[in-house]
C-alpha cells in the first residue's frame, strides 16, 4: 500500500479512507470530491499524475477535515493506531497534520511493530512532531524548506516559530544546518531540502543539488512544496532509491514550474 | 537590516511587548489550545496588561504550543478577566525555566508588482497596486490551507485577521506577516 495521511481544510469533511481518483482539478475519494489547490490535495494530485506516468500504482488516502483545531488530525491518529497492524503498507507519507508528540509516537511505534517496516516520509506538521519527539532518525525522508531545516537544526526549538536567530542567520547555512540537524539526531535518514537550490542529503552530507530551471515566483506560491513531496513519494513508491527519487522529483517539480510560467499570483484568484 | 536566505530582513516581531517583563516574578498561563491563547492575549492586552506570548518550557510542550507570560502580581485580576470571558487557563505556573522566544524577524521580497513578507515559517504575498492577497504559503499546521482559502483573493482591508480565524502557531505567524505587509503596502 502506498499511503497518504493528511487533512482537508474543511470543518465538516469526515474521516475518509480510500483510493484516489483524479478528475481535472478535483480528487474523488469514496465519492467525496476534493478541490485541488494546496496542502494535502496538491500532494495527492502530484502523486497521482506522477504514478500515471509510471504505471498507475494506486494511492490509498487517509483524510479528515481540520482547520487547525486538531480534531480531524486526532481522528486520523486514532484510526491509524487502531488499524495500522492490519495494513500492508510499504510507503507512507504524513503531511498537514496537527503536531502532537503523544499521538505521533503511538503511530510510529505501531509502524515499527509491522513485520516489514515501511518507508516513512514526513513533511509539514507531522515532520514538526517527528523532530520534537526525538524519533526523527526513524524516518526515511523529510522534505523541509530552508526555514524548516533551520528548525530541524535547532535542537531546542519545538516548532519553526521558535527557531533561534543565531541558527537562522548563520552564513553558508544549508550545508551547516544539515550537519547540525544530523549531529543532534533531528533529521531523517534522507533530506530533500526545498528552496532556490534543492539539496539532497544524508548523514554523510550533501549528495546532490538541483538549481535549474529556476522560477523565482514559486517561492511565493502555496502548494509548490506539497507537489514536490507528492512527486518524490510517488517515485519512491515506484521502487526508486530515495536519493535518486529526491533528485528527480526536484527536477520534475522545477520543470512543472518552468512550463507553467507562473507569477507570484499563480494559480490566479 | 540583515540578509537571510538572500532576502532583506528586519527584527521587530513582538516589539510592542517590551522587555519590561523580567524573568523574575513571572507566571505562565497554559491553555488547552493555541486558539485560546490568541483570544486570551487579545483580552488581556485590551485591558492594558503587559504580557508576552512565548513558547512553553520543555516540561509542558505538546506540539503547536504557545503560553502567555504575565507578572505574577497581576494573577488575580488576569484570572478574573479570563473567567469572565470563559477562557480559564488549564494551568497557572511560575516561570522556573527559560521560555522560548518566537522567531524575531521579518523578511520581505519584492517581485516588482508583488510584495512577499515572511514571518517565521509563513509567507503572504500581495499585489501592490490592488492590495489584493494573491498567495499564502509555508507552514505545516492544518489551518494553513484553511487560512489561504479564507484570505487569498481578498484585499488587505477585506481579509479576515488570521488571529480571528487561525488556531495554531502557523496561524499566529501569519498574523504577524499580515500586520507587517499592511505596514509595508
Amino acid at each position: 500500500m502506498l499511503a497518504v495521511v493528511g487533512t482537508i481544510p474543511e470543518n465538516d469533511f469526515p474521516l475518509t479512507t480510500g483510493k484516489i481518483k483524479a478528475f481535472g482539478n478535483e480528487l474523488n475519494i469514496n465519492k467525496k470530491k476534493v478541490p485541488v489547490n494546496r496542502g494535502t490535495p496538491a500532494l495527492l494530485s502530484a502523486m497521482e499524475q506522477t504514478l500515471k506516468t509510471l504505471g498507475n500504482r494506486e494511492i490509498t488516502s487517509f483524510l479528515a477535515g481540520d482547520i487547525g483545531l486538531g480534531d480531524g488530525s486526532f481522528k486520523l491518529y486514532q484510526y491509524l493506531v487502531d488499524n495500522i497492524a492490519d495494513m500492508d503498507i510499504d510507503v507512507i507519507v504524513f503531511h498537514y497534520l496537527q503536531p502532537d508528540v503523544d499521538w505521533h509516537n503511538k503511530i510510529i511505534f505501531r509502524l515499527q511493530e509491522l513485520k516489514k517496516k515501511p518507508i516513512i516520509i514526513a513533511d509539514a506538521g507531522f515532520m514538526y512532531a517527528a523532530k520534537m519527539s526525538g524519533l526523527a532518525p526513524s524516518y526515511d525522508l523529510f522534505t523541509p524548506d530552508a526555514g524548516e531545516l533551520a528548525f530541524l537544526a535547532d535542537e531546542k526549538a519545538p516548532h519553526p516559530f521558535y527557531t533561534r536567530g543565531f541558527i537562522l542567520h548563520k552564513d553558508n547555512k544549508i550545508p551547516d544546518l544539515i550537519t547540525r540537524a544530523y549531529s543532534h539526531g533531528n533529521a531523517a535518514e534522507n533530506l530533500l531540502v526545498k528552496g532556490s537550490t534543492d539539496y539532497i542529503a544524508d548523514k554523510s552530507g550533501i549528495l546532490s543539488s538541483v538549481n535549474s530551471p529556476a522560477t523565482e515566483a514559486m517561492e511565493a506560491m502555496g502548494g509548490t512544496g506539497d507537489t514536490l513531496t507528492g512527486i518524490v513519494t510517488a517515485l519512491i513508491g515506484s521502487g526508486m532509491e530515495i536519493p535518486e527519487a529526491s533528485e528527480k522529483a526536484a527536477m520534475i517539480n522545477r520543470l512543472a514550474g518552468f512550463y507553467a510560467k507562473p507569477d507570484p499570483a499563480y494559480p490566479g484568484w | 537590516m540583515i540578509k537571510y536566505f538572500g532576502i532583506t530582513a528586519r527584527f521587530n516581531l513582538f516589539k510592542k511587548a517590551s522587555t519590561s517583563l523580567s524573568d523574575e516574578n513571572l507566571g505562565i498561563l497554559v491553555f488547552e489550545n493555541t486558539s485560546e491563547v490568541i483570544q486570551a492575549e487579545k483580552i488581556l492586552k485590551a485591558h492594558g496588561i503587559i504580557i508576552k506570548v512565548m513558547g512553553p518550557p520543555p516540561k509542558i510542550q505538546t506540539g503547536c504550543d504557545l503560553v502567555i507570560s504575565f507578572p505574577l502580581i497581576k494573577e488575580l485580576n488576569i484570572l478574573r478577566l479570563l473567567k469572565k470571558a470563559d477562557l480559564a487557563p488549564q494551568q497557572v505556573v511560575p516561570v522556573t525555566d527559560p521560555l522560548l522566544v518566537p522567531v524575531n524577524l521579518f523578511q520581505s521580497k519584492n517581485f516588482g508588482k508583488f510584495l512577499m513578507v515572511r514571518a517565521a515559517n509563513m509567507k503572504i504575498t500581495v499585489e501592490i497596486k490592488s492590495q489584493k492577497i494573491v498567495n499564502i504559503s509555508g507552514g505545516g499546521c492544518p489551518d494553513v490551507p484553511y487560512l489561504a482559502y479564507k484570505m487569498v483573493g481578498k484585499t488587505l482591508a477585506q481579509a479576515p485577521d488570521p488571529l480571528e480565524i487561525g488556531h495554531t502557531l502557523c496561524g499566529y505567524a501569519l498574523s504577524l506577516a499580515f500586520e507587517e505587509i499592511k505596514k509595508q503596502c
